[in-house]
């Protein structure tokens, strides 16, 4: 069903640095449509600050990116959504006095027409719209196996469920290109089983494309298509699965040095 | 009998006025995080702004002499200083503050609260000024056929009473049931995870104090028509502090009923327990009532338990 197509993200040369402290020095690597892209690395190699310079959380002291054809170089978060990125969060950043439901409607909020003090107003083709945008959310709901638990307020919900609205929240935005901070961080086995095939169901059911980060190697090889591979802030490997595997500074990086 | 239902109808419906000012706290603190001091000075602004518009227009306009005309004319300009202080907070303060700590927002706020007080005194003068929107000062006696005498109820409190259940009634609507009502929480919730959805949080803040503003000039004309306005109508929040503990900071329902409850406690408590203690309870009475909950409750009675992840 889903072809790997052209570059849609390519990031060139980024750095970061907070204070003395490099996070990431010259990153290069580009990200192809539909594909699974996955970036990975032993803790504090500068996996989440890479997400979050794609993301526009973070600001990048060199380099930039170009999404679509459109190079940024200082972009906040919300220009970036509007752009068709969307996010979840590495710790769970969801709303939690809201409902399950109400947590994926705020993931429309982009896809209503009607402005804030039409919405506020809730009459006429306000109304109509949150009917409509309320159908699409059910369809996630569905997909994502959590109709159980629409009116639950997210805080209650186990772990691993929460991840999942998560997912749905960021899905609810129809992305075209979808980062997902370590989706299965803290899950037990079945649970990222879920998971990765929500992930994989995504991928082919809506030709999402996914950035994925994972410090997890065995799971991260079986679902990505290219893997960079970064370890203290600079890139010690880009490529498939198997060649990133048999690469001998990614073995260092994750075995230590051999003596 | 019927002493004991006057003193509790008077008590509800003084716990309404709080409700009206608790109210403003728990808007903002559910759509950005932030406790704002300020309210009170909002309040105190809102009031003043109304007062002297009130006053002016008939200067200005010769032909809107009309007391209704002049009223409403100035209620709609006072509505629009508001707005505009909603601008500046979010253009000066809020939008340099994005993600940061609740403490540094709230010294923020109280900054703001000297400031408001001091501009507000600029630009509206520092007398005692009256508003006077035509609220009935008589008062009336009902259920004449039940009890002796009858009960007497203040008509000016009912009336303001009646309008500020309506206003709480369609804030509550608002917050639960619209799409911005959901951008709101959503808002105070995350603000990281909000922006990363395209909420934008810049309009969201605007809305949110412009209503906040709102409630505050709705507060400050039924207070200010009650007592005048002057400086001392900042000193009325206060008495919201003990409200939003009792009932929750994040809860709409939260704060009306702590302000019934408030509302009906102090006056009770001053009659029946009062001389016990020798009287004048009813200026304490709230806040020792607000530590209690803070020893049993400190989330109040409506607001969400934080439970993190350790």
């Amino acid at each position: 069903m889903r072809r790997v197509g052209e570059v849609i993200l390519d990031v060139r040369n980024i750095s970061v640095q907070f204070g003395g402290v490099k996070a990431l020095s010259d990153i290069s690597f580009d990200v192809r449509e539909h594909e699974i892209r996955a970036i990975i690395g032993p803790n504090g190699a500068g996996k989440s600050s890479m997400l979050n310079c794609i993301n526009g959380v973070y600001q990048p002291s060199e380099g930039a990116i170009t999404f679509r054809g459109q190079t940024f170089r200082h972009m906040n978060s919300r220009q970036v959504a509007q752009m068709g990125v969307a996010r979840t969060f590495q710790n769970l950043a969801l709303f939690k006095g809201m409902s399950v439901l109400d947590n994926i409607m705020t993931g429309r909020n982009l896809h209503m027409r009607r402005n804030l003090l039409w919405q506020a107003l809730r009459w006429g083709p306000a109304e109509r719209e949150e009917i409509a945008q309320r159908e699409k959310v059910e369809r996630i709901i569905d997909f994502l196996e959590i109709q159980a638990y629409r009116k639950t307020p997210v805080g209650r919900l186990p772990y691993g469920l929460q991840k999942r609205v998560d997912l749905g929240r960021a899905l609810a935005m129809e992305p075209q290109v979808l980062l997902l901070d370590e989706p299965m961080a803290g899950m037990n086995v079945e649970e990222k089983q879920d998971m990765c095939r929500f992930i994989l169901d995504v991928n082919e059911e809506f030709g999402t494309t996914i950035v994925l980060i994972e410090h997890d190697m065995g799971v991260v090889m079986d679902i990505s298509d290219r893997v960079v591979v970064l370890d203290y802030g600079r890139k010690i490997g880009d490529g498939a699965p198997d060649e990133v595997r048999a690469n001998p500074d990614v073995i260092r990086a994750y075995l230590g040095t051999q003596h | 009998m019927a002493f004991f239902i006057e003193t509790l109808i008077g008590g509800l419906m003084a716990g309404m006025l709080y409700s009206l000012i608790a109210l403003g706290f728990v808007l903002i603190y559910k759509a950005s995080g932030v406790f704002n001091f300020a309210q009170g000075a909002m309040v105190l602004f809102a009031a003043l702004a109304m007062a002297r518009f009130a006053e002016w227009i008939p200067q200005w306009v010769p032909a809107l002499a009309n007391p209704i005309v002049a009223n409403v004319l100035a209620f709609a300009l006072a509505l629009g200083v508001m707005v505009l202080v909603a601008i500046a907070v979010e253009k000066l303060a809020l939008s340099r503050l994005v993600n940061q700590e609740g403490i540094t927002l709230l010294m923020a706020t109280l900054g703001f609260t000297y400031f408001l007080d001091g501009l507000g005194q600029t630009l509206f003068g520092n007398d005692i000024y009256k508003i006077d929107v035509g609220m009935p000062k008589d008062p009336v006696i009902v259920a004449e056929s039940l009890f002796q005498g009858g009960i007497l109820i203040s008509k000016e409190d009912l009336y303001s009473a009646l309008i500020a259940t309506v206003l709480v009634a369609l804030l509550a609507l608002f917050f639960q049931k619209t799409a911005t009502g959901r951008a709101l929480r959503a808002v105070a919730d995350d603000h990281q995870a909000a922006q990363s959805i395209g909420i934008p949080l810049s309009t969201i803040w605007i809305i949110v104090w412009s209503v906040a503003g709102f409630v505050a000039l709705v507060a400050g004309v039924i207070w200010g028509s009650k007592l005048g306005v002057q400086f001392s109508l900042s000193l009325v929040a206060l008495k919201a502090l003990p409200v939003v503990i009792l009932g929750g900071l994040t809860s709409i329902p939260g704060a009306i009923v702590g302000g019934l409850v408030i509302g009906v406690g102090e006056k009770l408590s001053e009659i029946y327990i009062g001389p016990m203690l020798g009287g004048g309870i009813e200026i304490w009475f709230a806040y020792v009532l607000a530590l209690l909950f803070l020893l049993v409750r400190p989330q109040g009675l409506f607001g969400e338990k934080i439970i993190d992840r350790v």
